[in-house]
């Protein structure tokens, strides 16, 4: 292993490696996955200088910290943590350089959920079917961080790191879901298709990379049992048989039997990814042409 | 044929019948093929539907696919993928009790019809094959194997499938292939994609039926709902 690498001190709760997913393979079953909150991780990969493609880690809740071999420009962002380097505070959200065999540590997210380090070079794990995401649904990709392991990083690049601090979005306090409905509505209730655009749900702590699952009345069926298994997009809303609304996140099953009663922007799906467990969600049913 | 849209930037086209599924998707990779599709990101056929995602004006697509003159499937000229079997699964006397045949038998009705992979789901490169007559429909088993070896082949409900790896699974398990179906490091990475006809050939000799299994031949009744449904061998299960 070449110098350009960084070492695993504290894998995190769950840090895995992301860049902007591996679509195109859906026909096969594969899942799109990809960054959670794309705007963030594009964001620390311009900061370091990096094509918006660039792959970076996504940590969950508690972040994680890493001692690269080589002296390398990061950035840290989408959920606001402490950050250090050799336990001196750092930035959060800007270029910091980071020296050799320094620990950079990612603390625990003081607001939202997923952070992202982006490194210069990127992380250069061995790209699968064109992405280095790792599934988390199908198991491609590189596997979720563990404590000691090495990883390599690409050549930087040319580009100077952007030294501005841009604006961040702070997670939300309120989740707020823009919708169309279907495309299987009409598998449901009046009252149901009331109870989701009036109600107030939360989110549930059994959320992942692959749904964001919601705690909430019950959306009730007009037609029993299941759908021939059909394709899901990102962002689908399907009601499983507990009548909770799922909302599929980037390593959601390509096709599936439980009914899509609507589908959610994708603008909004980055703010879902930050939603910590217990957060309020209202689901806004916006009608078909509605910019 | 009823188009649905899927949020902002999707499509789903509904069909009457599997068979009619896997011809729409067939002329939509011939369109595509030909330069005469819209871009679309992915083409994910399923069931009874097809979806389009990631297009940037679905509405007008939806009126452009009502417009269009589907061609019934029709068999091609290449040859179509041998896969060697052994029969050996552990539900070979489930199977040949449902169908009423000795054990013997069931490999000789399954590797003498051609199939064809009307969609993959449920695992990278796990295909679901159409072709056997409606007659060999067997329910999947009550209780899930928690795993599945990799390279079972395995029936449930109007289709036949290979696990490509090993997994939870609730198809009943009538062989096994070395054949590696799956393997992301490979181009293809999936040998099995929506279109591809398959053939399973007997491991030592015995060679198939030879059914006339005309593909696309109208016969074959969709599965009533509530019944197999189609789904994967588990749904949505997330680790």
């Amino acid at each position: 292993m070449t110098d350009r690498a960084f070492a695993v001190v504290r894998a995190g709760a769950l840090t895995t490696v992301q860049d902007l997913g591996r679509l195109g393979h859906a026909h096969l079953g594969v899942p799109r996955s990809g960054a959670l909150d794309p705007y963030a991780s594009r964001l620390v990969n311009r900061l370091v200088g990096n094509p918006g493609d660039a792959a970076v880690l996504e940590t969950t809740v508690n972040g994680c910290a890493v001692r690269p071999r080589c002296a390398v420009t990061v950035a840290v962002g989408g959920a606001p943590c402490p950050v250090t380097v050799d336990g001196r505070p750092v930035a959060w959200g800007a270029a910091v350089r980071v020296p050799a065999g320094a620990v950079l540590e990612v603390g625990a997210a003081v607001r939202g959920l997923r952070a992202y380090v982006a490194f210069a070079g990127g992380v250069a794990t061995d790209p699968v079917l064109g992405s280095r995401s790792t599934d988390l649904l199908s198991g491609l990709g590189p596997p979720p961080l563990t404590d000691g392991a090495v990883l390599p990083l690409g050549a930087p690049p040319a580009t100077r790191p952007c030294y501005d601090a841009p604006p961040w979005p702070g997670p939300p306090g309120e989740l707020v879901l823009r919708v169309r409905l279907g495309p299987r509505d009409d598998w449901f209730t009046r009252a149901a298709l009331h109870t989701l655009a009036t109600r107030a749900y939360r989110v549930s702590p059994a959320s992942n990379r692959i749904g964001l699952r919601t705690e909430g009345p019950p959306l009730e069926r007009a037609v029993p049992g299941e759908l021939p298994s059909e394709g899901m997009v990102l962002g689908a809303v399907q009601v499983p048989p507990d009548g909770r609304p799922v909302v599929f996140l980037a390593d959601h099953p390509t096709t599936g039997g439980y009914p899509v009663v609507a589908v959610v922007r994708e603008r909004d799906l980055a703010a879902a990814a930050q939603a910590v467990p217990g957060t309020p969600v209202r689901f806004v049913v916006q009608c078909a042409g509605v910019p | 044929m009823r188009t649905l849209a899927v949020g902002e930037r999707a499509l789903l086209v509904e069909l009457d019948s599997g068979e009619e599924a896997e011809a729409f998707h067939a002329e939509v990779l011939r369109r595509r093929a030909a330069g005469a599709l819209p871009a679309v990101q992915e083409i994910v056929p399923a069931a009874r539907t097809v979806l389009l995602d990631g297009v940037e004006e679905p509405g007008r697509l939806a009126a452009q696919v009502g417009r269009w003159r589907i061609e019934p499937l029709h068999a091609r000229v290449d040859p179509a993928l041998q896969i060697p079997v052994r029969y050996d699964g552990p539900d070979l006397a489930v199977v040949a009790a449902l169908w009423g045949v000795e054990p013997e038998e069931v490999a000789r009705i399954h590797a003498g019809v051609e199939y064809r992979v009307a969609f993959c789901g449920f695992a990278p490169g796990f295909g679901y094959l159409t072709g056997l007559p409606a007659a060999y429909e067997v329910p999947r088993r009550s209780t899930p194997r928690t795993a599945v070896p990799a390279g079972s082949v395995a029936l449930a409900g109007r289709y036949t499938g290979v696990y490509p790896r090993s997994s939870p699974g609730g198809w009943q398990l009538i062989g096994t292939t070395d054949m590696v179906l799956w393997d992301p490091a490979r181009e293809p990475a999936a040998l099995l994609s929506p279109g591809t006809r398959v053939r399973f050939v007997p491991e030592g000799g015995a060679g198939g039926a030879d059914f006339d299994s005309g593909v696309g031949s109208g016969r074959g009744p969709e599965l009533g709902s509530g019944h197999g449904s189609g789904r994967g061998p588990e749904l949505g299960g997330g680790r």
